[in-house]
């Protein structure tokens, strides 16, 4: 028989995998009392990613190992977590990126309850998102059947915020937030400043109002933690620093 | 698509309390930007004449101190420097007890901690540079205690 077929990869062929140490904070609040740090040594490839790793664990050798993610492809915000330290997404870090000559620690964000293993309670977070008002408010009414116009250059002025994908990389790793938690934090102002800059909303001034708290935009201390974790590379300081001018001057 | 009543938008976040009145937040975080930028002009500018200008570190002693606050504008420059630099440096280490400290208690002894020593140095240093003396009246027994440069009584 003479059928083309595909040679069988030899083994000089294969991609080359390493076996890679995790170590994850975990916790199961019907048993531990603290959370424990627990080890996984996984055979990864390079171009993986941890939240593949995650994956294998759970599917391979420990099943009650617990994590949200949802697209995983960077768009969802379920898998923001902990890892060597740096708030990241889990689904946007590769194996390739990281130092796997030493293990990689993995545990939940920081300064929101911690439910399990990876999982926080996000409920304080969005919160403060909803105090903020993150949606459009309009007095006035687009011509029959017309939308709202607006100009390129109205439109680029609050570009940058309107990345968010609502992960809380940046509000848990805000060191003011992990010692307040009635700061507002870095996300919602974030999302404030989407509608504040926004030239079809009309309720600006009232936002205005509401980061200019006790706990609002002053609490900020610039220590551009938030924009380091942003996995999106929404400059956040700035955004806050546009949003103290704005409440400076009383209007965007 | 009906127009939005904006009297709906007067209290809008009912689930926090908000405080009328004076923003002392806000106030705080201008007077550290105001008073930092100013800082910079009266700290080098004091260092300069103090260290560089005429012989330098070299002609610092009782009587150049003693010249200086003698001087109205010197008395001005350093009072000022006093007030904003202890007002600076109070309110930030009143930020650094709203981040680390916990407990209601340990924030308030810490912050009247705070308060009381900016209090003390800006009293006693506005006293100093408006009352300092180098030859004060003193009785003829005691006239060997003035310094060289004082007028024989």
């Amino acid at each position: 028989m003479s059928t083309a077929t595909l040679d069988a990869p030899t083994q000089d062929d294969a991609v080359q995998s390493f076996t890679v140490t995790f170590i994850i904070r975990r916790f199961d609040p019907e048993v531990d009392d603290e959370p424990r740090w627990q080890d996984f040594d996984v055979e990864m490839f390079a171009t993986d990613r941890v939240l593949d790793a995650l994956h294998k664990i759970k599917w391979e050798q420990d099943g009650s190992l617990t994590f949200r993610r949802s697209c995983a492809h960077g768009i969802c915000g379920s898998d923001a977590m902990r890892i060597n330290g740096r708030n990241r997404l889990a689904c946007k870090t590769l194996i390739k990126d990281l130092d796997i000559s030493k293990p990689i620690y993995v545990e939940a964000i920081k300064g929101l309850p911690l439910e399990k293993d990876l999982v926080v309670d996000m409920e304080p977070f969005f919160e403060s998102y909803r105090e903020v008002q993150p949606f459009l408010i309009a007095r006035s009414e687009p011509g029959a059947g017309k939308e709202r116009v607006q100009s390129v250059a109205d439109r680029a002025r609050f570009d940058d915020t309107t990345k968010c994908i609502l992960c809380a990389a940046c509000t848990s790793s805000c060191p003011v937030f992990w010692t307040d938690g009635q700061y507002f934090g870095p996300a919602a102002i974030v999302n404030a400043h989407r509608f504040i800059f926004d030239s079809r909303d009309d309720a600006a001034k009232v936002r205005l109002d509401i980061l200019n708290d006790k706990e609002g935009v002053w609490r900020c201390r610039t220590t551009f933690n938030c924009t380091e974790a942003c996995p999106r590379g929404i400059q956040i300081t700035q955004a806050i620093a546009e949003v103290k001018q704005a409440v400076m001057r009383g209007k965007p | 698509m009906s127009s939005v009543p904006f009297d709906d938008f007067d209290s809008p976040r009912s689930g926090r309390h908000r405080s009328r009145g004076v923003n002392w937040e806000k106030w705080g975080w201008i007077y550290m930007r105001v008073s930092g930028v100013i800082l910079l002009v009266l700290i080098f500018g004091h260092l300069f004449v103090n260290l560089m200008v005429g012989e330098g570190v070299k002609a610092i002693d009782f009587a150049f101190v003693g010249g200086k606050l003698s001087n109205p504008f010197w008395q001005v420059w350093d009072t000022l420097m006093l007030w904003l630099a202890l007002i600076h440096g109070a309110n930030g280490m009143r930020t650094l007890v709203n981040d680390y400290a916990r407990g209601a208690r340990s924030r308030a002894i810490l912050k009247g901690s705070i308060f009381a020593a900016a209090a003390i140095l800006i009293v006693l240093g506005t006293l100093v540079v408006f009352t300092f003396d180098p030859c004060p009246p003193v009785s003829a027994a005691d006239a060997h205690l003035l310094p060289s440069f004082c007028p024989a009584p």
